[in-house]
């Protein structure tokens, strides 16, 4: 009965949202029809010619594609790994220590470089791995020959994957955090009664309870396989690399934004935004058959 | 036996802190770098003698910096576009989240409105359409096609709504009994026992506003219209090392104020180093709550 009477009231505060996600979210959806035109910016999306399927299959024919396709993956996948592997391990290593002050202050700064934008950081690695910056001089002193990092596309994927690494891993322990301090402590002490050695209650108790929250988020980034980190590489990037450093998003922005390939451009950004919400979704499903894991 | 096992253990732990130690330092090292260099003399960060201390201090950087009119106005743009969305995003998440929470036989349209959302959220036109369709809105050189141009904040929006519905049903139902409406119910009820999750998605937005540099390149046709991380993407990242030889490089590097270019940076990062630590409980609150749930 009242909440019939609440019915309008909860369309009105529904509707500045809607009215902004109709606006920036929906409505460039339907620019997706360039990917099926000819775009001619004076004639305006309805009015230019259809074109089929000519941007994709053009798309098909490109020399590149499919380099940028497996560097789209190799650097994403990666990224998943080392994103999982590293803060769990961080986490466990963490959660030996036993002094508390020690411990939050070492997460209050390891959370640091997750608030730095890719912009700060590339201007930074960019200097500090320049052919006269700090890393190149520790080099000479060791005696070895200067390296130009990033002109060098054999290095460049390792170098996003590590730095990315660097930048998210505190951040991405924090769920491990979590995890780790629900642990009944009452676990320990009876192992420690039963004579279990600091190891074996790693192996035995610590271990056991922060898998399942591993195998959750390792599921969840699954959706993330053609999210290469586009703020990451456009900052870091340059034409030198390209052969192992561009990835879709970059690719997309260059050949729309710069080349004004409008209607390819936009086919190539379809295809992924379908994979991805595919693949998202598959994920997603993975994860509540498997985990009872629930966004809504 | 107890004893041999127990200098083992000792050494595995100190080893442990000493290598957790490292990858702290590790985390700050870039920042520090940035530092020294912004308060070194020019000549000797061109040699490439600046790593861990100054040399030559001096405050010369920060000095050119207060004759850096684009630096301030874009530093201006970001504190503008960072309050603007702040405020926007807060209002309009808080509105969205409540009726959401209800169930679908409170308010039948929620299943169908929160499918839209996550269908939205997942999906979206790529970005050509979104150029064209903010290009179309009138959005080129206007700060709001960057408060606005990230699109509706569907993640925060499900985290504020799984927080109101974990809350006690009771607040609710005494505050309808006496006789408040919905509106009250959200502003008096609800908003004072969500801090927490709003101070968290708060956060969010505002780390995410102040670091965002891509949506600027492309809606902004002149540099002043660039917020403050756009800009130092223009002066202290957008140069290509590889288009030159080695010699050129090294010259042109000397060109690019290096300091100068230091002291921008620092200057960018400091407002969220300066506030994270204190906003540390909540964002630590806000990842947990939006990632484990039973």
């Amino acid at each position: 009965m009242l909440n019939r009477a609440f019915t309008k009231h909860f369309w009105l505060m529904l509707i500045p949202g809607l009215v902004w996600l109709f606006f920036i979210n929906v409505l460039p959806m339907y620019g997706i029809l360039m990917a099926f035109k000819d775009f001619n910016p004076g004639a305006g999306i309805l009015k230019s010619p259809w074109v089929g399927l000519e941007h994709f299959e053009y798309m098909f024919e490109l020399d590149d594609s499919s380099q940028v396709f497996k560097n789209t993956v190799t650097i994403a996948f990666a990224k998943m790994v080392g994103n999982l592997v590293v803060p769990l391990v961080f986490a466990l290593m963490l959660n030996e220590v036993k002094n508390r002050l020690f411990g939050r202050t070492v997460q209050t700064i390891v959370y640091l470089p997750h608030f730095l934008s890719w912009v700060i950081v590339a201007g930074i690695l960019l200097d500090m791995f320049s052919l006269h910056g700090p890393v190149n001089r520790v080099l000479e002193a060791l005696g070895a020959e200067p390296v130009h990092f990033f002109a060098r596309a054999d290095l460049f994927p390792a170098l996003v994957v590590g730095s990315d690494i660097w930048k998210e891993f505190g951040f991405a322990a924090i769920i491990f955090f979590a995890a780790l301090t629900s642990i009944n402590p009452e676990l320990y002490e009876a192992a420690a009664i039963d004579g279990a050695s600091q190891f074996k209650r790693l192996l035995n108790i610590t271990l056991p309870s922060v898998l399942p929250v591993a195998a959750l988020v390792g599921t969840l980034s699954l959706g993330n396989i053609l999210n290469a980190g586009f703020d990451q590489i456009f900052n870091l990037y340059n034409p030198a690399v390209y052969s192992t450093g561009d990835i879709i998003d970059t690719w997309v922005y260059r050949a729309g934004l710069i080349n004004m390939q409008y209607g390819l451009a936009t086919a190539v950004g379809l295809l992924k935004s379908v994979a991805g919400l595919i693949l998202i979704s598959v994920s997603y499903g993975l994860a509540y058959r498997f985990a009872n894991y629930r966004v809504f | 036996m107890v004893a041999e096992q127990s200098i083992v253990s000792r050494l595995l732990n100190g080893l442990n802190v000493l290598l957790l130690i490292a990858i702290a330092v590790l985390c700050i090292l870039p920042v520090w770098y940035t530092l020294a260099i912004s308060l070194s003399e020019k000549s000797y960060v061109a040699a490439g003698q600046v790593f861990l201390w100054p040399k030559g201090f001096t405050l010369s950087s920060y000095e050119a910096i207060v004759s850096d009119h684009q630096f301030f106005r874009s530093f201006w743009i970001s504190v503008q576009r960072v309050l603007y969305a702040s405020a926007l995003s807060f209002l309009v998440i808080l509105l969205m989240a409540y009726p959401l929470s209800k169930s679908a036989k409170e308010f039948r349209p929620r299943n169908y409105v929160m499918w839209l959302l996550i269908f939205c959220m997942l999906f979206n036109g790529g970005l050509v359409p979104w150029y064209i369709t903010m290009r179309d809105l009138g959005m080129i050189n206007s700060i709001w096609g960057l408060v606005l141009g990230g699109g509706l904040p569907i993640f925060n929006i499900i985290l504020v709504m799984n927080y109101f519905r974990n809350l006690p049903k009771e607040m609710e139902e005494s505050a309808l009994i006496d006789g408040a409406g919905p509106w009250r119910i959200l502003f008096s009820v609800l908003l004072p026992l969500s801090m927490p999750v709003m101070a968290t998605i708060l956060v969010f937005t505002i780390v995410y506003h102040w670091n965002e540099f891509f949506q600027a390149l492309v809606l902004m046709t002149k540099n002043d219209h660039y917020p403050l991380q756009s800009y130092i993407r223009q002066v202290a990242v957008a140069f290509d090392p590889t288009e030159v030889d080695e010699e050129t490089a090294k010259r042109l590097t000397m060109l690019s104020d290096q300091t100068l270019n230091a002291a921008k940076i620092f200057i960018s990062m400091l407002p969220l180093l300066v506030i994270y630590p204190f906003l540390q409980k909540y964002f630590v609150k806000g990842i947990t709550l939006g990632s484990v749930k039973g």
